[in-house]
């Protein structure tokens, strides 16, 4: 039954959409560890994990010193013949900068280089104060918005599939030995999919809005269908 | 009530006369026009997001057809002695096959080919039938079929991805080198707007075509 909280139909206080069918629900505080899902989609409206702000600040600084590492440190060896050619991530960006490709050049940077970083950096200014119960920086809201508009475009994890396809392509042809940035790269795909699994945006916005106090009983959701 | 059948009435924020933000979730009274906890626009569910989803589908399919008519490598093996080859997407799939790497020519074929051509079926269809009425079944496979479109847009990227790593590092002088072609921009301008396509159409469409009650009322 949905019972807790109070709630308004006239303002919309104190109810949740879901965003996948609009089905209304009620706001309920979340324990740790629950998953609220959409009544009718099924949808997770919000899953809020014990220390998950303080986890997710710790595994975006994680990502940017691997980033780091990644861009700087040789990527990818290649040898036949006696000829041999190293490349970085840069290298493999710059591949495209010739005439009319170059465009794809500043996406390729973007969506391998750019985005994660930014979204670390905004995910890590976002939550700072919050995981401390402190009011959130100024700017939070917009940063966070970014942040989550730019989730899709943050391709990491593709271009190291890419990378392996154009291993198996390559290495009939030549011999190959992998680079630190290589293994780099691979941890930082680990390290963003557990900071993807802790992220619960609903819980952040509401935390934003609560501006870090102890939240005032009426989160999210009514119907824990299990 | 807890354990509701899968086909109850269930009320929306639409039906209840207010309106719910797609980014967060809050619900607002029909008149505002953004969310003032995440700053995002508030939009209805209703067609005219469809405009946007056929706009972006229709520029992602011009850009797909040069993308495959066009070379996307091209190998000079040799200092050319031993031939220069251009190969476009099925090209390089048919080479791949010929060489017996299947593993690699199956992702590629799937990555390149298959998810791009289901991905404008997909949206094309969904985007027609969206707002007509529909069964809680039809609407659930339909959000489906969403959820796996939007998942999967952006792993065709890949293709672009093992362009750019093969022409920045096989470049062996004359030994053997690999340069991007003209096909790898248009294939990347083709799933990012597809990719902006999926994003514009609103999932609650799918339901707005339910009847209000269930039939056994």
């Amino acid at each position: 039954m949905q019972t807790e909280g109070s709630y308004d139909l006239a303002t919309g206080a104190g109810l949740i959409a879901c965003p996948r069918c609009d089905a209304l629900h009620l706001e309920r505080e979340l324990q740790p560890g629950e998953t609220a899902r959409c009544i009718r989609c099924g949808g997770v409206l919000a899953s809020p994990r014990a220390g998950a702000f303080t986890r997710i600040i710790a595994l975006s600084f994680t990502s940017l010193v691997l980033m780091l590492g990644a861009v700087f440190f040789p990527f990818l060896e290649i040898s036949r013949m006696g000829f041999g050619n190293q490349t970085s991530l840069f290298g493999v960006a710059m591949a495209f900068s010739h005439g009319a490709l170059i465009p794809l050049t500043v996406a390729l940077l973007a969506t391998i280089v750019g985005l994660p970083m930014l979204r670390a950096i905004l995910l890590v200014y976002t939550l700072s104060p919050l995981s401390r119960g402190r009011r959130p920086f100024a700017h939070a809201v917009p940063a966070f918005r970014l942040s989550e508009k730019l989730r899709p475009w943050s391709m990491a994890e593709i271009f190291v599939i890419g990378t392996a396809v154009a291993l198996v392509k390559v290495g009939g042809l030549a011999t190959i030995s992998f680079g630190p940035a290589f293994w780099a790269f691979c941890a930082l795909i680990l390290v963003n999919a557990a900071s993807n699994a802790f992220t619960s945006s609903a819980t952040i916005w509401d935390a934003i809005e609560d501006a870090g106090m102890a939240t005032d009983g009426r989160e999210i959701i009514t119907d824990l269908r299990r | 009530m807890s354990g509701a059948p899968d086909d109850a009435p269930v009320l929306t924020a639409h039906r209840a006369g207010l309106i719910g933000c797609r980014a967060c979730g809050r619900v607002w009274p029909q008149t505002e026009t953004t969310c003032a906890r995440c700053n995002s626009d508030l939009v209805p569910p209703d067609r005219r997001c469809l405009n946007a989803v056929w706009a972006w589908l229709t520029a992602g399919f011009i850009f797909y057809l040069p993308a495959n008519l066009f070379p996307m490598l091209k190998t000079s093996t040799l200092g050319g002695l031993a031939g220069n080859t251009e190969s476009t997407i099925l090209g390089g799939v048919v080479e791949l096959l010929h060489y017996g790497n299947y593993g690699v020519a199956a992702i590629i074929f799937l990555a390149s080919i298959m998810v791009p051509v289901g991905k404008f079926i997909a949206i094309a269809w969904l985007a027609r039938v969206a707002g007509r009425p529909a069964t809680v079944r039809q609407a659930h496979r339909r959000l489906h079929l969403y959820e796996v479109v939007e998942f999967i847009g952006r792993w065709s990227m890949i293709d672009v991805f093992v362009v750019a790593i093969l022409s920045a590092l096989v470049q062996l002088g004359f030994v053997a080198s690999i340069h991007p072609g003209p096909a790898a921009v248009s294939f990347a301008l083709s799933v990012a707007f597809t990719m902006l396509s999926a994003q514009s159409f609103d999932p609650r469409l799918i339901w707005r075509g339910l009847p209000l009650r269930s039939r056994k009322d």
